[in-house]
């Protein structure tokens, strides 16, 4: 057990650097453009643009100024090019903001997911089946932020249900907090819904189908029993893995578009700024905290199925 | 998954139960029983159908810009007037309000806050979104299924670098994958060799939707190919002396070609909202070509005063990407009604 | 009879058509008795074991006929009522073990939930129960064990397992879906072994579905030959090897390696291959492989120990294959 953490850990720290090294390259190496002479501006002379360079040691060699990219992320001293704001801080600030909005998405989509999931799968076939089923396929078929864009403009424009300003703190107010996160925790809850209830319901009738739910009603367990205790416990092994990738994949900067959108100050906010810019720093910073979030919770996701799937935790069957 | 929308057979009930002879279903190829079952899914097919009516359509785009409409995607008219009810109204406002839906022929669906037809935009957009989902759905799928035939077939050294950068791919966040890329690519255009690519050209969001989604269809397809890696046939093809390539090709490739095409619909799908979000950020089609991403995105300005510009092209992304998913999930179910085929999102 | 099954016809409508894969099955068994189910892939045998306990019921599935069972038929109960006989009164254990059993819980807690659907006993009680189920089906340190996962056992092990939960709860009829034929075959012996003593000491009667012939002489009283849905025989143990009546049969004997014969060059096979299910023939459906075949074969052989219209004196003579029974391949006159 301990050798399969160390190499997942060793996996981890791997592709962390292959990301990293990417995303430098993809800023300093293909366009044609000169930093400096972005973040100068315009109109600047060739004088200021070289001042300018020096002062970002953007003078130096490609593999120099990765390394000191790669000291100023460690020790927490990375700064914006173009606002000097130290990129950790930011992304620090906005990370209760993101999480509010991921975690209680989550928590939402998941509790829809295996209601409609299993509704679908028990009534096969039928109406409610069908009609869950179609409103899963557009649940997966509507763009996040063309979606938040509507709920926006009928429900807190048009009907004033739901207020149309950002974030509002946890601590400060939870009443409020939660208000002005229904429309966004719907809006990224949406295209998971449709999702996880179809690969529940798939994974349902076929676990429906495996011996072992056919010896279960032998033994005359009752079917509700045997939906639950069975075939849905049996079913949600595969939606735990695919929820702890997606769920890394949201925080990690799938929740950029929602965060738009709703004008929520989070991670994802920072990020779009920072593509605006095309300030680097920013950009790497939150890139890596991203790819670490996914990277994370892939290890996690990995151990979770050992632990839920005993053949894997105990290891493999002994000969027939 | 059995018992899609359109189904009537009883799901979690073998077609054909355990113990009953062979004979019973003899006699009649793979395809064929596809082909009758998805000819019975009468609503994946009706979907089939709306998705090309729905690129034929925005095919006709010169057409109705020629004949209806008399104006380009591109053309302004901010400061022409145009006839409402025998009034003669100002296609832009002063105070900056295009005309809404309704006119008939031109303006068919209003105006935008440049005074461009919305109508027209809206199919040259289609034209354009559409291309672009699936000329990277091509992209993608031919590079995975590259990736995933060398790593099943040969496994070791090959495997474990391909899987290494296909684990990279896959760790970093899409969106910003692709928004890097695509505001880089954009600014300075490409240049490999002696091929250059323009930063406005529509190839740059292709090939990084394309190559975004690469292991989404390789691990899938790699996992089929180890597995009947070791099967008999395999071995039978290697004793016969048959190149690794010649395996690939003919035997291995023909057994995973359910799994890819149901993968290269849904893939479609996928990519077309990826450009539209892509878009909607800058960092997709670049201005002035129309996508309908980008018509949100310019449409989202003058979200409360002008609704439809953002309604109008979002709906048409909705309705095509869902007549792509019904109808790949009717695909699904007719090439494999217990499907392990599953899309790893 | 504690069991009788009378005329029960099982069809599924599938993507091809109908098929009908159970037709005018009747037998019987009674108390202590052990009766084989023979035949071949295909042949319903395993449909009918399950019909018995309503497990192909399903929406594209049409069954007629009685399953008489207490005074009741079961085809006519409800699933309710039909829960309360499943597993306390008559119970079933499957071919494959390994996939018989939910591999994420615990072998004891697999019994247990069986018990307790049944009957009203706490926990630890159910779970004692559990260990001495293991206990008596010959599980090694079954208090360990009990908390083990299906995968941690052995397949022979796991088929105790299977026949332990199938007893907890002391049915009247154990219905044996192939149990060794996903086992080796030493540990096939012993787990005949084990049925064939539960069967004494209990008077557990025992309907052995299987395809080998030497199981059924191993443990079997009373032996029905299926074939393409149908019964085509039903004898005693000894009557079927020694005074068999249906060309099939003969067919089944005469493809068995003797030890008390010169080894033949090629083992004898039956020619052809079943009918398909989907259209069966409308007479006697061995008939296109039978070399005995004559016109009256066209018409449906009525059960009366066996489906077949030849009379007996000429049985005796046609299965005589150079002095053992068999199924001649010429055609006699």
């Amino acid at each position: 057990m301990l050798r399969f953490a160390v190499r997942r850990l060793i996996g981890m720290a791997a592709v962390l650097f292959a990301i990293s090294v990417i995303v430098f390259l993809i800023f300093n190496v293909i366009p044609n453009s000169d930093p400096a002479q972005r973040i100068a501006g315009k109109n600047a002379n060739p004088a200021l643009i070289a001042r300018v360079r020096a002062d970002l040691g953007l003078d130096q060699s490609i593999v120099t100024q990765y390394l000191t990219m790669m000291k100023r992320i460690f020790t927490g001293t990375l700064t914006s090019y173009a606002s000097s704001q130290n990129v950790g801080e930011q992304i620090w600030k906005g990370l209760p903001a993101t999480l509010s909005l991921c975690i209680g998405a989550a928590v939402l989509w998941m509790a829809l997911a295996v209601v409609f999931g299993y509704l679908s799968a028990v009534h096969a076939g039928k109406f409610t089946d069908r009609t869950l089923t179609i409103l899963a396929l557009v649940g997966i078929s509507v763009p996040v932020f063309w979606l938040a864009a509507i709920l926006l403009y009928y429900l807190s424009f048009k009907a004033q249900i739901f207020p149309t300003s950002s974030y509002v703190p946890l601590t400060k107010n939870p009443g409020q907090w939660a208000y002005h996160l229904v429309l966004p925790w719907i809006t990224l809850a949406v295209l998971f819904v449709g999702f996880y209830s179809r690969v529940l319901r798939s994974n349902m009738l076929d676990v429906m189908n495996e011996d072992y739910v056919r010896t279960a009603r032998a033994k005359g367990i009752s079917e509700r029993q045997i939906r639950i205790k069975h075939v849905l416990r049996n079913s949600m092994i595969p939606i735990i893995t695919l929820f702890g990738l997606d769920f890394g994949a949201v925080v990690g900067g799938g929740a950029i578009l929602t965060e738009t959108v709703f004008n929520i100050n989070g991670v994802g906010l920072y990020a779009g700024q920072a593509i605006g810019s095309l300030d680097l720093p920013p950009l790497m910073g939150v890139t890596m905290f991203g790819a670490f979030f996914i990277v994370l919770f892939n290890t996690v996701v990995d151990v979770l199925y050992a632990f839920l799937d005993p053949r894997i935790r105990l290891g493999e069957a002994a000969p027939a | 998954m059995t018992g899609s929308v359109g189904e009537i057979e009883a799901p979690g009930i073998p077609p054909v139960p355990a113990g009953v002879a062979p004979d019973a279903v003899r006699g009649r190829s793979p395809w064929y029983l596809a082909w009758v079952r998805l000819r019975r899914n009468r609503v994946a097919l009706g979907f089939g159908v709306l998705f090309i009516a729905i690129v034929l359509v925005c095919l006709a785009a010169p057409l109705w810009a020629d004949h209806v409409a008399h104006t380009g995607p591109d053309a302004n008219h901010i400061t022409d007037k145009v006839l409402v009810d025998g009034q003669e109204e100002y296609v832009v406002s002063p105070d900056g309000t295009p005309i809404g839906p309704g006119l008939h022929g031109r303006y068919l669906l209003g105006a935008d806050q440049n005074g461009r037809d919305v109508m027209v935009r809206l199919l040259y957009g289609g034209r354009t979104s559409i291309f672009i989902g699936v000329a990277a759905a091509l992209v993608t799928t031919v590079l995975a299924v590259l990736v995933g035939l060398l790593c099943g077939y040969y496994r070791g050294w090959i495997d474990a670098i391909l899987s290494r950068i296909m684990d990279v791919v896959w760790a970093f966040p899409v969106l910003l994958l692709g928004i890097a890329l695509g505001t880089t690519l954009a600014l300075g255009g490409l240049k490999i060799g002696g091929l250059a690519i323009s930063g406005d050209s529509v190839w740059i969001p292709i090939m990084i939707i394309g190559l975004v989604y690469v292991p989404y269809m390789a691990r899938p397809i790699r996992g089929e190919i180890l597995a009947l890696r070791e099967k008999e046939f395999v071995e039978a093809a290697v004793a016969q002396g048959k190149g690794p390539i010649r395996i690939m090709v003919s035997e291995l490739l023909p057994n995973v070609i359910s799994t890819i095409i149901v993968f290269f619909t849904l893939n479609i799908a996928n990519n077309m909202l990826l450009e539209s979000s892509l878009s909607f950020l800058g960092a997709g089609v670049r201005p002035p070509s129309a996508s309908w991403g980008t018509m949100i995105a310019d449409g989202y300005q003058n979200i409360y005063t002008a609704p439809h510009l953002t309604i109008v092209p979002g709906a048409m992304i909705v309705l095509t990407v869902l007549s792509l998913n019904v109808f790949g999930d009717g695909l699904r179910d007719a090439l494999d009604p217990r499907a392990k085929i599953r899309l790893e999102h | 009879m504690i069991l009788s099954v009378k005329d029960l016809t099982v069809s599924f409508a599938t993507d091809g058509g109908v098929v009908r894969a159970v037709e005018g099955v009747s037998f019987s068994i009674d108390k202590g008795e052990i009766l084989a189910i023979v035949g071949e892939s295909g042949s319903g045998k395993s449909v009918t074991a399950q019909t018995i306990l309503g497990l192909t019921r399903a929406p594209n599935a049409t069954i007629t006929g009685s399953v008489e069972f207490d005074g009741r038929d079961l085809t006519q109960l409800d699933d309710e009522a039909l829960r309360e006989v499943r597993g306390k009164r008559i119970a079933m254990i499957f071919q494959d073990p390994m996939t018989s059993l939910n591999p994420v819980y615990r072998v004891g807690e697999q019994i247990v939930e069986m018990i307790r659907a049944h009957e009203k006993v706490s926990k630890k009680e159910a779970r004692d129960s559990a260990v001495e189920l293991l206990r008596s089906v010959g599980i090694p340190n079954p208090e360990r064990r009990v908390h083990d996962y299906p995968h941690e056992f052995s397949g022979g092990m796991r088929q105790r397992v299977m026949i332990a939960m199938a007893l907890a709860l002391d049915p009247d009829v154990l219905i044996a879906d192939e149990p060794t034929t996903a086992l080796d075959v030493t540990v096939q012996a012993q787990i005949l072994r084990l049925l064939d003593k539960l069967n004494r000491e209990r008077g557990l009667a025992v309907v052995l579905i299987t395809h080998d012939l030497g199981v059924v002489a191993e443990v079997a009283d009373r032996v029905a030959v299926m074939y393409a849905g149908q019964i085509v025989e039903d004898a005693t143990l000894d009557d079927l090897f020694y005074d068999p009546q249906h060309p099939y049969t003969w067919g089944l004997l005469g493809s068995l390696a003797r030890l008390d014969q010169p080894r033949p060059i090629r083992l004898a096979q039956i020619a052809g291959s079943p009918p398909s299910l989907l259209n069966p023939p409308t007479g006697c459906r061995f008939a296109a492989r039978c070399p005995h075949e004559f016109d009256k074969c066209s018409e449906p052989p009525p059960l009366h120990g066996d489906r077949c219209w030849l009379d007996p004196t000429d049985k005796r003579r046609l299965r005589d294959v150079d002095g053992h029974i068999g199924l001649r391949k010429d055609v006699a006159s």
